[in-house]
Order: structure tokens, then sequence, then C-alpha cells
């Protein structure tokens, strides 16, 4: 337990000192973590809008498919990526494997599935009497989207930092696509695991502070954001 | 704090936006095409490009092109020892260079040389080594430095293998199933070094897989696997420098530490381009390899971690196969 203490110690130690082969770590982590949150939201948001307003054959199917990948193993996705990107692989010609930017690609990948079906779970989570009540009132159909999209926003809101919170704080993937490489891909995640094996569990404790006061500070900022509005 | 909130809520808002777009589009049902799912979304974010700036100082440097980085596997006791850590600014300074070196296991490290996906390779597992070279993967195996292999277990010896070779004490734990043995079950070197010493003793490995609890396949790297080996009061075999590393944390002593086979050569292998013909950092492999055999490198690797763990952890041998 010991350990414990220490690493909290060691985390502080690290965050005043401001030591930068930290500092690095963690702005890497930050920015992959947001740029592919983002980047995924920008693609599933409209996604997640036209699955629950359009009406088709399988929709229920799709559904169900698209919640099953939100249990799909990180590795996974990153075995993907990792055969996609290798040299050998079909476009290893991009020389992309082992660069932060594969390793937002396959965050994309790894988050949308839970973006476009929470999406959706938010906007059929907006009560019936709202539609009803304003088309009864002669709104149109565009209007009624409009309107309960606004109704959802808290829900999406909710389904971005579940999605932000599953990209830094994976681990399979960075390690598999990116390979860990210090001063480069390395994030908080993959250097914890590298710590760990290593032996260094206070450095290890350390960095997961400092990921868990990452997304505290994120969070907050999100709420503000919210309460604003 | 200001600046990002405001970049955040603007993309954010955007998101948004780009969601109400369509969802009004579909909902009133005015258009059936849809613009939607944009695909091939390239990320705006930039590498950091390798500084290939100044020029190359000596004859046998190869530059690389702005994009291209030079990729090393390495097993994990040279990594986690830190000689990596310690080398690789030498060796980026020496032949004006961004080296990315990735710690794997010696089993996955061979895989990432086949395809392609890394230039060299410093491994330890002679008989795979030998066979990733007879199958023309790599160019050549030069060994570097060695150390050895250990048998470490509890104080106790439940076992009573204490002062034996490893062939004997595999024999005697088998025969006895007293004590555990925790096996790293990975295809990585020491494990590719725990069956050459079962075949050796004079046993089929698959059988020893079966032989009963006392045999358990942890599937972890050397350090967790020590861990393990901890907590269950078992023996494990280990790599001298990663158990060096690891012995404050451990109640583990060194149980088996004689025995020819207990040698761990640590070898560098160039991928070959000739069959991998992805890879285009030949010249700068071989820079690697003449690089670690040289004379003020050798010294090097065997003044590294002398000071801090007092002992010499890995023993240079400049391109020659040591004797035990």
């Amino acid at each position: 337990m010991t350990e414990l203490w220490n690493g909290l110690l060691k985390a502080l130690e690290l965050i005043v000192t401001f030591n930068p082969e930290v500092m690095a770590i963690a702005g890497l982590s930050l920015r992959i973590a947001v740029t592919s949150t983002l980047l995924a939201a920008i693609i599933c948001l409209p996604l997640g809008s036209l699955v629950h307003f359009k009406q088709f054959h399988g929709k229920r199917v799709l559904i169900s498919l698209i919640q099953t990948f939100y249990s799909v193993p990180t590795v996974t996705v990153g075995l993907l990526v990792f055969v996609l990107f290798s040299r050998s692989g079909p476009l290893g010609g991009l020389n992309l494997l082992f660069t932060p930017t594969v390793m937002i690609l396959g965050q994309v990948l790894l988050v949308s599935p839970i973006l476009v079906g929470l999406t959706v779970s938010a906007l059929s989570g907006v009560d019936r009497t709202v539609t009803d009540t304003a088309r009864s009132l002669g709104a149109s159909g565009r209007q009624t989207a409009f309107l309960i999209l606004k109704e959802a926003r808290f829900a999406v809101m909710a389904a971005l930092v579940l999605g932000f919170g599953r990209a830094i704080s994976e681990v399979g993937l960075a390690l598999m696509v990116g390979g860990n490489i210090k001063g480069f891909t390395r994030v908080l995640t993959t250097a914890i695991s590298l710590e760990t094996s290593k032996g260094d569990w206070e450095l290890s404790m350390a960095l997961g502070i400092i990921l868990i006061i990452i997304a505290l500070v994120i969070n907050v900022v999100l709420n503000r954001i919210q309460q604003r509005r | 704090m200001k600046l990002f909130d405001k970049y955040t809520g603007i993309l954010l808002g955007l998101a948004l936006f780009a969601g109400l777009l369509v969802a009004g589009i579909s909902c009133t049902g005015e258009t059936t095409t849809t613009t939607s799912s944009p695909t091939a979304t390239q990320p705006p974010v930039t590498t950091t490009t390798p500084a290939v700036t100044t020029t190359p100082a000596s004859t046998d440097v190869a530059p690389l092109p702005a994009k291209a980085r030079f990729r090393v596997a390495t097993t994990t006791s040279l990594y986690d020892t830190g000689l990596w850590g310690y080398l690789e600014p030498m060796f980026e300074k020496k032949y004006d260079v961004e080296v990315d070196i990735l710690s794997l296991g010696s089993g996955a490290a061979f895989e990432y040389g086949k395809r392609g996906d890394v230039d060299v390779v410093t491994i330890h597992d002679k008989p795979n080594e030998l066979k990733f070279v007879s199958d023309n993967f790599g160019v050549e195996r030069v060994p570097f430095a060695y150390n050895y292999f250990l048998i470490v277990g509890p104080p106790g010896d439940p076992a009573g293998i204490k002062g034996m070779n490893p062939e004997d004490a595999f024999k005697k734990l088998m025969a006895t199933g007293e004590g555990t043995f925790v096996s790293r079950g990975d295809n990585s070197g020491t494990h590719s070094m725990e069956k050459t010493i079962w075949t050796n003793a004079g046993f089929n490995y698959a059988d020893v897989q079966k032989a009963g609890a006392w045999y358990v396949e942890s599937g972890l790297g050397m350090g967790p696997t020590l861990n393990l080996a901890n907590e269950k009061h078992g023996y494990t075999l280990a790599d001298m420098a990663t158990y060096v590393a690891f012995k404050a944390k451990l109640n583990l002593v060194p149980i088996v530490d004689k025995g020819s086979l207990l040698l761990n050569v640590y070898s560098v292998i160039a991928v070959n381009p000739e069959k991998v013909t992805v890879v285009k950092n030949i010249k700068m492999a071989n820079n690697l390899v003449s690089f670690l055999t040289s004379p003020e490198i050798q010294e090097l690797i065997g003044k590294y971690g002398a000071k801090e763990y007092g002992i010499q952890l890995f023993t240079p041998c400049a391109g020659n196969e040591p004797k035990g």
C-alpha cells in the first residue's frame, strides 16, 4: 500500500516541478484523445441522428450491432489497424504505423460505436410529449428535429464524455499501433504499462493519478459549458 | 483554461450543428441523397518530423528521407534495464537519425521484422534467430553481449533444487511436483530458453504444459512474471538483468545459476531487404550493427549498470559467439 501514498506524492512532485517528459506524455495523451473524440463526434453525431430519425428496415438489428461494438476489445481494434497500416499491409505505403496519427485513427474507430449508439439513445430518450406538443403546435419536421436535438444535448454531452474516457484510458490500441516510442508515441497509459513492467510502481501510480486529474479537468470544463447554456 | 474552454465549446458546437443539419434534412424527408458518412478523415495532427538538418558527419552515414524513421524492435530486457535508453542518443547523434525503439518479446520482434515494420531487431533467442536468418528474413546474426539466465525461487527452496544444473533441476521439479513453476508462456526469448531446458531434460514441452497445477503460464513480460512467481512463492526462469533490476521488490533468490545452457546471448540482426522488400533502411541497420560491435560501445555496454546494481549486467562479445 505504500506504493499508493508514494505514488500520490510522486504525482504531486511531477506536476509541481513541471517534469518536461511527463508533461509531454500527458500532453500527447490529451491531444490524441481530444482529437479522436472530436473527429468521431463530427462523424457520429450526424450518423446517430440519421439512424434515429430515419425509418428503415433492419434498424433494430443495426442498433444492436452498434451496441455490440461497445465491447470490442481495444487490442482487437489495434490489431485491425496494425494489419491495415503495417508496411506489408494494404495501407503500408502511407507509412503511418507507429505514429500519433494512426493512434488517432484507431481511437476514432474505437469510440465511434459508443458515440453513434449513445446519440441514438439520447434522441430516443426525449419525452414523446415533446414531439407531440411541437407537432400539435404546428412545427415542421425540421423544427421538431431541432427541438428534440436541443432536448437531448445533455445526454449527447454524456456520450462525448464517455467516448473521451474510453479514448484516454485505453492502452491496448495505443501500445499496438503506437508502439510506445519514447518522445514520439508514448502516452500516459502505455507509459504506465511500461513502468509497471519495469517495476517502477510509484511512477506508474503517479502517471495514473495524472491521467485522472486530466479527466477531472476535462469534465469540469464540460460541466461549465453545459451550465452556461 | 479560458482558451481551451472556448476551443472545445466551438468544436462541440460545430459537431452538434452538423448533427442538427443532417437530422433536419433527413427528418423532413425532402432529400434522399444523404451527404453524411464523411469517409477518409485525415486527422489534422502533424507528426513531428525528425530533424535531418545537419550534414552527415562521416561517409558511412545513410541520410534518411525526411519522414522515414529508423525502427528497432528490441527484447524487453535490453529496454527495461535502460541500456537502449542509454545508447539511443549516442547512435542518433553519431548518425544523425531519429530512432524509434519498440520494446517487445523476442517472438513479437521477429514478427515485426518479417512484416517489415522494423529495420533491425535486437533479441536473445538463438534457435529462432538462426531460423530467422536461414529463412532469409534476417541478413546475419551478430552477437554483441551476453549474460546468464537464472532459475530464481523462494529462499526456502521447497523442491530442493538449489545448486543443481538446470536440466536436473527441471527433472526434479517434474518428479516431485513440489513448488510452483511460473513460465513466461509468451514465445519470448526467455520462454524459448525454458523450452530448450525442458527438451534437454528429456521432456516433451506439450507434456510439461499439462503436467499439473504446479506449472503456471503467466503470459506476461519478465517483470510481471517475477512478481507473479513472488506472490505464488514459486520458481521462474529469468534473465539476469531484469532479475537484478527487480530484486529489491522480490523475495526470490537465485536457486540455479550454473550450467552452460543458461548462457543468454543478445544479438542484433538487420532485416533483409531482399526478402522483406518494404524495409528501406538497410544502410542504417548496418550502421547499428557496426555501432553495437564497435570497441567504444562494447566498453560502455560492459560497464552499463555496474554502479547502480553492483553487478555487471552485460558482458560484451563483439560479434563472436561466447562460450559458457
